[in-house]
């Protein structure tokens, strides 16, 4: 069963209609206990990444994710969040990645919010994209970019900048796209995910 | 690269679509539900709901409606019309909408565009702008184009994105229904001028209108309403046709 980290950063009813669309149970992390009920975590996140960081610390939550061993998926801020620092209030974040979040603003000519569907080129085996082809088209939206990065790139996007669209270290996994908007291949992509 | 989008627009009052629709496998025509699902099935990129309700009771519709789509379509959608104040847009969050959009509520009180953008992020707030031509002027207009206000449309518009809107949705009202074409000199000017995406409205006839407005004007996504639901236009086709432009578009 899949725990959902709720942190209070915006809404998840998309993600936990995806899920059920899926035939993927859920259930909500409130405490640090609750992370011993589930199997996989997915760390959601909409809205600004230093509030969230600040609401995940607020929450009792954050401390738990960087020790976890099993299978864990943040998702859009909820991937900022594993990163180490973000431009998004200046915030440290849980560090779990060696990589940035920056601001597309000023470091690209394209229009901010970067919204819509792109393509994501893989860069290396991640079982999280089994069965979805390369250059496949995911569902963005976010002002907000995670460095590219040799090492814990999975697949990334080009948007005025080649960036880390999704990445992966370890039991780590996160994405920047929105898999519960993004059609058939973002559902692929959580059943992956349930099935690692 | 960034797809442009093709997004179909429903009308919705009290729950169930409005304007004709004359898709061949539909069960329930006037079920906004099962139309997005088609929609999202054909390759529309996302979706627009324009609540045209009146009363209360049948806003309390829209939230379930707004439920409905978020738990069956995999596509975002924005919904738009009697968002009014915060917790209005909250409600439609909460029930899954991607964004939302206003029109004449932000004319009226442009600090909603602020508080909205702050509360949930530009990326929720759509600002829809009806337009006119007024001598040689282009003018916002109100309640679908029937009044008119001495705004200027291109400096509305900046002033909006200055505020915190994440995406504008330019609607001519000189163009609408007539089916000659989108505002391509207006959208290019407007385009040129703002750094959020643009969605034109107003004037789809056919397949070549989508391929003029994204050649020439380079907005980011193109709405129609009509054509789509007719069935004048198919989306598979109009992609084809796009793909044939050299116009990027999801498979």
């Amino acid at each position: 069963m899949i725990g959902i980290v709720n942190y209070g950063a915006g809404n998840i009813f998309s993600l936990t209609a995806a899920l059920v669309r899926c035939n993927l149970p859920y259930g909500m992390i409130n405490e640090p206990a609750d992370f011993d009920k589930y199997e996989r975590i997915i760390i959601p996140g909409v809205g600004h990444a230093g509030a969230a960081m600040q609401k995940l610390r607020d929450s009792g939550l954050a401390e738990a994710i960087p020790s976890l061993t099993k299978p864990v998926l943040g998702i859009c801020v909820g991937m900022q969040l594993l990163t180490s620092f973000s431009e998004e209030g200046n915030a440290d974040m849980l560090g779990i990645f060696p990589m940035r979040t920056l601001h597309f603003q000023q470091r690209i000519s394209e229009k901010v919010p970067h919204m819509g569907w792109n393509t994501t080129q893989i860069r290396r085996d991640c079982r999280l994209f089994e069965s979805i082809a390369d250059d496949t088209y995911f569902y963005f939206v976010h002002s907000f970019f995670i460095e590219f990065q040799e090492e814990y790139t999975a697949t990334s996007t080009n948007y005025g900048v080649d960036y880390a669209a999704s990445i992966h270290k370890d039991n780590f996994y996160g994405v920047q796209f929105h898999p519960e908007k993004s059609g058939p291949a973002g559902e692929q992509l959580l059943l992956n995910f349930a099935a690692l | 690269m960034l797809a442009k989008r093709i997004i179909p627009c429903l009308d919705v009052k009290d729950g169930r679509t409005v304007k004709g629709v004359n898709f061949v496998d539909l069960r329930d025509a006037g079920d906004p539900v099962e139309l997005a699902w088609q929609y999202s099935q054909q390759g529309a990129d996302e979706l627009v709901f324009l609540d045209i309700t009146a009363t209360h009771e049948g806003r309390k519709t829209m939230i379930d409606l707004v439920k409905s789509v978020a738990r069956q379509v995999n596509i975002p959608f924005t919904i738009g019309g009697g968002i009014n104040e915060l917790k209005d847009a909250d409600a439609l969050l909460a029930a899954g909408a991607d964004k939302i959009s206003i029109n004449s509520a932000a004319v009226r009180n442009p600090n909603l565009i602020d508080e909205l953008a702050k509360s949930f992020g530009s990326q929720f707030v759509v600002v829809a702008v009806d337009t006119r031509l007024v001598d040689t002027q282009n003018l916002v207009h109100l309640r679908g184009g029937r009044e008119q206000t001495d705004i200027v449309t291109e400096a509305w518009i900046k002033e909006a994105e200055s505020r915190g809107a994440g995406e504008i949705l330019l609607t001519s009202m000189d163009h609408d229904g007539t089916k000659n074409g989108f505002d391509v000199s207006l959208l290019s000017k407007i385009n040129a001028a703002i750094n959020i995406p643009l969605i034109a409205s107003g004037g789809a006839g056919n397949e070549q209108h989508f391929v003029d407005v994204f050649q020439q004007s380079g907005v980011d996504a193109a709405l129609a309403a009509s054509v789509f639901h007719y069935g004048e236009i198919l989306i598979p086709d109009l992609k084809n046709t796009l793909r044939k432009n050299h116009i990027v578009v999801r498979g």
